[in-house]
C-alpha cells in the first residue's frame, strides 16, 4: 500500500505497535499500541511524552533500525525502511556518538560518501553545512575535542548532508545549556525556513512551545492527544522566565540582580532567570536603559511530565506518587 | 561498492586506533626476530626453526587480531549506537557488514605485511635461502586470516563480544583438528560418529591452510592445489558472511 491521497502528508504511521522481549524468559513488554500519527509538509511536529514514553522506539522503527510488530508506516508516500526512502530522510540519533577519531571535515565527507556524494560538489556541501552549523573555524578538528554542543551541532549536519526533505531528530536539545538549546532551536527554525519537515522527539515541554506547528503526546506507548501546543497545555502558567540579554555591562548587571533568581554570564551575554511574571517589566526597563540587546524571553512551563503524571492519575483514576 | 569502500576505509582508520593492535604487532616482530637467537642455540637446522617460528608468529598473532580486533567491530558499533547514523541511512545492512569485513581485512593485509617484511630481514640476515612455497605458504595464512574474520563477524553479529572471542576460538582450534574428528568419528559408532563426522563437515578445515611443513622440507604445491584451497577459503568466508547477512538484516538495534 502507498499513500496517494493527501500528497501534504510526509509522514504517516497506522496502527503502529511494537512489542520487544525481555530478560531470560523473554517476557513481553508492550512499548508501542496502536500509534496513527500524521505530519504534513512543511511543518515542525513535535513528539513529545515523558521519558519512556516509546517516542525513540517510534523513531527508530521510522529509521529502519528496528522492525514493528505490526502495522504500517510511510515516508513521503512509501513504505519505510527502503534506501530510496532514506535518501530523502535525515536522522540525528538521541546522545549521539560519533567516530571520534575523524575531524569535522572527514566525519561528514564519510556521511556524504554513504550517499554516494563525491568531489567538488560534497567539499562545497560540506563547507556549506559547517557554516550553517556555526562550526567552520573547527573544520579540522577531531570529534572527541567537541563540546556537547558543538556535537549536537555536527551531529544535525551529518542529518542535513543529503539535504533531505524530511529531518528527524531524537531529543535534540538534550543535555545542553541555555545558549546550546537556543542555537539548535534557531538551527530547526531555519530549516522550517527553508521549507523542510521537521520531526523531532522531546520531554521538554519549552521547546515544543517555541518551535512546533503541531505535536503529539505519547504516554506508555499510546498516543493520547494531537494538535497545537497551546490546546494542549492551555492554563499551565509559566513558573519561571528566562531572559538572554547582550551587552548589559557591570552596572545594568548591578540593578538587575535583586530583580532575578539566577544570573548567569556567559561572553559579552548573560542568562536571567526571573521566579514568575512579577519583575519582568522592571528587568525590561533595566535592559532598555542599559542599551543593551535583548536576545531572547523564553516563559519556561512546567515539565510535560507533571503534565503526563496528571493525566496518568486521571486516566487510571489512581493517586500517583 | 563505493560505500562499502567508505566503510570498510573508516574502520581501517578505527583499528589502527586500537592499541591491541601494535601491541601484538610489537610482540609478534619480537617473536619473529627472537628466532635469530633461538637457533643459535639449538643443535640441529636452525633454518627450519627460523621458518617454523617465523611462520607460526605471522599464524598466530594474525589469528588473534583477526578475532578480538574482529569481534568488536560490529558490537562496538550497536553498543557506541554509531550504526544508529549509517543503518538510518541509504545503507543496505549486509552492506555495513561487507564494509566492516573489508576494512578488518586491510588492516590484516597491513599487518600481515609487516610480519612478513620482518620474517623476511630475518631470513635474509642468517642467510636463509627463499623459496617460492613460503609465498605460497603466507598467501594461505592470509586466506585462514580471512576465514577466521568471517567467522568472529558472525559470531559479533548475535552475541556478546567475549562470547564471540570464544566461540571464534574454539572454532579456530576445532578447524586445526577437524582430520582428527573424522578419524576419532570412524572408530566410533552410533550417535558419536553422527556428531563428529557433521562437526568436520560444517567446521572449517583449516589444516589445509597449513603449508608450514612443505615450506621447512622445501615441497613445492601445485597451482590447482593452492587454486583449490584459495577457492575452498574464500567459498567457507562468502558462506559465513551470507549467514552473517541474514541474520543482521533480522535484528533488531536497541
Amino acid at each position: 500500500m502507498t499513500l496517494n491521497s493527501a500528497t501534504d502528508v510526509v509522514l504517516k504511521t497506522q496502527a503502529l505497535r511494537k512489542v520487544f522481549k525481555v530478560g531470560f524468559w523473554g517476557r513481553q513488554v508492550t512499548a508501542l499500541e496502536g500509534l496513527d500519527l500524521e505530519v504534513r509538509r512543511g511543518e515542525v511536529f513535535g513528539f513529545l511524552g515523558p521519558n519512556g514514553a516509546g517516542k525513540t522506539t517510534t523513531l527508530k522503527i521510522l529509521m529502519g533500525l528496528i522492525y514493528p510488530t505490526s502495522g504500517h508506516a510511510w515516508i513521503l508516500g512509501q513504505e519505510i525502511g527502503t534506501t530510496r526512502v532514506k535518501h530523502q530522510i535525515g536522522f540525528l540519533p538521541e546522545s549521539p556518538y560519533f567516530y571520534d577519531y575523524l575531524t569535522a571535515v572527514e566525519f561528514l565527507r564519510f556521511y556524504g560518501q554513504l550517499f554516494n556524494l563525491h568531489g567538488a560538489p560534497l567539499s562545497r556541501r560540506i563547507d556549506d553545512l559547517l557554516q550553517m552549523v556555526g562550526l567552520s573555524h573547527v573544520s579540522h578538528l577531531q570529534l572527541r575535542k567537541f563540546s556537547k554542543g558543538m556535537l549536537q551541532r555536527i551531529g544535525i549536519a551529518q542529518a542535513l548532508i543529503n539535504d533531505p526533505h524530511l529531518v528527524v531528530l531524537d531529543e535534540p536539545m538534550s543535555g545542553l545549556d541555555p545558549i546550546g538549546r537556543k542555537e539548535v532551536r534557531d538551527l530547526i527554525l531555519s530549516l522550517k525556513e527553508a521549507g523542510k519537515t521537521i520531526f523531532f522527539s522531546s520531554h521538554i515541554l519549552h521547546d515544543a512551545e517555541v518551535l512546533c506547528d503541531r505535536v503529539g503526546i505519547l504516554v506508555k506507548g499510546r498516543l493520547v492527544a494531537m494538535g497545537k501546543v497551546n490546546e494542549l497545555v492551555g492554563g499551565t502558567s509559566a513558573s519561571s522566565i528566562e531572559v538572554v540579554v547582550q551587552g548589559l555591562g557591570e552596572e545594568g548587571l548591578a540593578h538587575v540582580r535583586p530583580l532575578v533568581e539566577k544570573s548567569v554570564l556567559q561572553g559579552d551575554q548573560v542568562l536571567l532567570v526571573l521566579n514568575g511574571q512579577k519583575h519582568v517589566d522592571g528587568v525590561l526597563d533595566i535592559i532598555r536603559a542599559a542599551k543593551a540587546t535583548l536576545i531572547s524571553l523564553s516563559p519556561q512551563a512546567s515539565s510535560l511530565e507533571d503534565l503526563f503524571m496528571k493525566q496518568v492519575k486521571e486516566r487510571e483514576g489512581v493517586s500517583a506518587q | 561498492m563505493r560505500r562499502i569502500l567508505s566503510i570498510g576505509l573508516n574502520t581501517f582508520r578505527e583499528t589502527l586506533r586500537e592499541k591491541l593492535l601494535y601491541n601484538l604487532l610489537i610482540f609478534a616482530l619480537l617473536m619473529i626476530g627472537s628466532s635469530m637467537l633461538l637457533s643459535r642455540l639449538t643443535l640441529g637446522d636452525a633454518n627450519r626453526l627460523i621458518l617454523d617460528l617465523g611462520l607460526a608468529s605471522i599464524n598466530l598473532f594474525g589469528v588473534i587480531i583477526a578475532i578480538f580486533v574482529g569481534i568488536g567491530l560490529v558490537s562496538k558499533e550497536i553498543d557506541k549506537k554509531t550504526i544508529y547514523t549509517i543503518v538510518s541511512k541509504p545503507v543496505p545492512r549486509y552492506e555495513f557488514l561487507l564494509g566492516k569485513y573489508v576494512g578488518l581485512g586491510i588492516t590484516l593485509l597491513t599487518n600481515t605485511a609487516i610480519m612478513v617484511v620482518g620474517l623476511l630481514s630475518v631470513l635474509q640476515i642468517m642467510q636463509v635461502p627463499i623459496e617460492l612455497v613460503l609465498f605460497k605458504s603466507l598467501l594461505l595464512i592470509f586466506i585462514e586470516l580471512l576465514v577466521v574474520t568471517a567467522v568472529a563477524l558472525l559470531f559479533s553479529t548475535f552475541t556478546s563480544s567475549t562470547l564471540s572471542a570464544i566461540f571464534t576460538l574454539a572454532v579456530y582450534v576445532i578447524g586445526h583438528l577437524s582430520g582428527d574428528l573424522k578419524a576419532l568419528g570412524e572408530k566410533l559408532d552410533g550417535v558419536s560418529q553422527g556428531v563428529l563426522t557433521t562437526l568436520y563437515y560444517v567446521m572449517p578445515n583449516l589444516e589445509r591452510f597449513n603449508l608450514k611443513g612443505h615450506v621447512i622440507h622445501q615441497l613445492n604445491v601445485g597451482t590447482s592445489d593452492m587454486a583449490l584451497i584459495i577457492c575452498y577459503g574464500l567459498a567457507y568466508a562468502t558462506l559465513m558472511l551470507t549467514v552473517a547477512a541474514i541474520i543482521f538484516q533480522r535484528r533488531d538495534f536497541q
